[in-house]
């Protein structure tokens, strides 16, 4: 049996197939009459993908007539503040140990980000896994041990199985403040965007790992888009776009899977089954740069109130306008590029970010900051 | 935050609580197994296996067979391209 994803070298990044795959890609475009003037124009919706492609240049190497938009597929990008501004008056309270995955330190709140509010005195804590966080639970019995729930399904399952856990393990000191939202809505807000521009999604890897390929029929039924579900490796990124170019040539709509050694179509039975248990779907939730989106969020079913963070501490998510000037909604949309923002390498960086897409190495402008340098057509 | 791990599962390490060991290119470190248990039979069946690990979490079975064929198709790509170029080498 060969084990393709040993240690060693690793074939899914092999350069020769890799320049082969990007020849056959200009021969497509060049079949579908594409240019720099007038591109195809391909979204990835996963902030993963957008790491992906700036991390191996794939923009740079890929002929003119393609051009990737950036989706609004990382979790961290798209919080708001108000619900930063939650977690900064959880972590305050003196009772508490607020846990968290490292990437959401940084986020901007209106007044301070976790780190800051780490560095003003909070008990706040990083941690790899939900797990590690019932484990702090476990071992600090007269503290209130708090976790940061954020990500699309990918990360759902985790979070509920962890509740379900500290269920069965009758642990009272455990709770989830939950900020978890689902892909399908994000990517219909995407397609009823006005100017959408979008002629094909590489779509994410890993949620459809937990959620299968059925739910994205309707970009195909009701949108005449296509979508090829992805891998992370750069091969994959450029077999899915060449797979996608082929559709637009034959004339076809279909959603369509390259991840197949990761993702089965049905998705993933027992991290549903845990999702549905613990989760119920908000009216609707609060993007940064987006607005609401109607039930594009979930929230803890009150069979589990006492693990909701949300009913046992007082809650209040603020409404918080934008920073001036900052244009996150129409990057995540794909109506802006980051370098058109005002505020891109200026006042908004990566070492001090305004715009959320500035925090995460998954957010659009923080992949140009620190990979296509500042200029248009870096990338 | 997204991404997952290739990892190989190497131990189950408490069955009630869906717990094993994941070796990830030679670190270890214990993972719940819940999103990949088989639905009847035991967990041993696991011991072995490639999975993918996100946070904490095994959450899906890594494909060998599947993994290869999308490397064939790869090469295949990549490989009709070479004919072609050839090929049109030879026309001119």
């Amino acid at each position: 049996m060969t084990a393709p994803l040993t240690a060693g070298a690793n074939p899914f990044q092999d350069r020769e197939t890799g320049r082969r795959l990007i020849a056959r890609i200009g021969e497509k475009l060049d079949r579908l009459g594409a240019t720099e003037r007038k591109p195809v124009r391909l979204m990835e919706i996963c902030g993963g993908h957008t790491h992906t492609i700036f991390r191996h240049g794939l923009s740079g190497v890929l002929p003119a007539g393609l051009e990737f938009l950036h989706g609004p597929g990382c979790p961290v990008c798209v919080l708001p503040m108000g619900r930063i501004d939650d977690c900064v008056a959880i972590a305050e309270d003196p009772r508490v140990i607020f846990t968290t995955f490292g990437d959401a330190m940084r986020v901007p709140g209106s007044k301070k980000s976790l780190m800051q509010a780490k560095a003003d005195g909070a008990d706040i804590r990083m941690v790899y896994s939900p797990l590690d966080a019932l484990e702090l639970a476990r071992r600090n019995p007269d503290r209130e041990v708090v976790f940061f729930g954020l990500g699309f399904e990918t990360t759902m399952p985790s979070t509920a199985l962890t509740v379900l856990k500290a269920e069965r393990e009758g642990i009272a000191n455990f709770s989830l403040f939950c900020n978890h939202i689902t892909i399908i809505p994000t990517i219909r807000a995407v397609l009823d965007t006005p100017g959408m521009m979008v002629d094909g999604f590489i779509g994410p890897g890993h949620v459809s790992m937990v959620i299968g390929l059925k739910p994205y029929r309707f970009i195909a039924s009701q949108y005449d888009r296509p979508l090829v579900v992805t891998g992370f490796e750069p091969l994959d990124v450029l077999q899915s776009v060449w797979m996608l170019l082929d559709q637009i040539d034959r004339g076809v709509v279909e959603i369509q899977n390259q991840y197949a050694r990761v993702v089965p179509e049905e998705g993933n039975p027992q991290a549903n089954a845990a999702i549905d248990a613990v989760f119920e779907t908000r009216p609707f939730f609060e993007w940064r740069g987006l607005g609401s989106i109607d039930e594009s969020g979930v929230a803890i079913r009150e069979r589990f109130a006492r693990f909701d963070a949300e009913r046992r501490f007082a809650v209040r998510s603020p409404a918080v306008a934008e920073p001036d000037s900052c244009q996150c909604g129409g990057v995540l949309t794909g109506t802006v590029k980051p370098w058109q923002c005002p505020l891109f390498g200026g006042a908004c960086t990566p070492e001090s970010p305004v715009g959320a897409l500035m925090v995460s190495s998954e957010g659009a402008c923080a992949a140009y900051h620190q990979y296509g340098g500042l200029r248009k057509g870096a990338a | 935050m997204c991404l997952g791990i290739p990892g190989r599962i190497v131990a189950i390490t408490d069955a009630e609580a869906m717990m094993a060991t994941v070796d990830v290119s030679g670190v270890r470190r214990s993972v719940d197994v819940t999103c990949v248990a088989p639905k009847d039979g035991p967990l041993d069946g696991l011991v072995g296996r490639w999975t993918l690990v996100h946070v904490g979490f095994a959450m899906s079975l890594i494909d060998e067979e599947e993994a290869k064929a999308t490397l064939a198709i790869l090469h295949e790509i990549g490989e009709a391209n070479a004919e072609i170029a050839a090929f049109a080498g030879e026309v001119a």
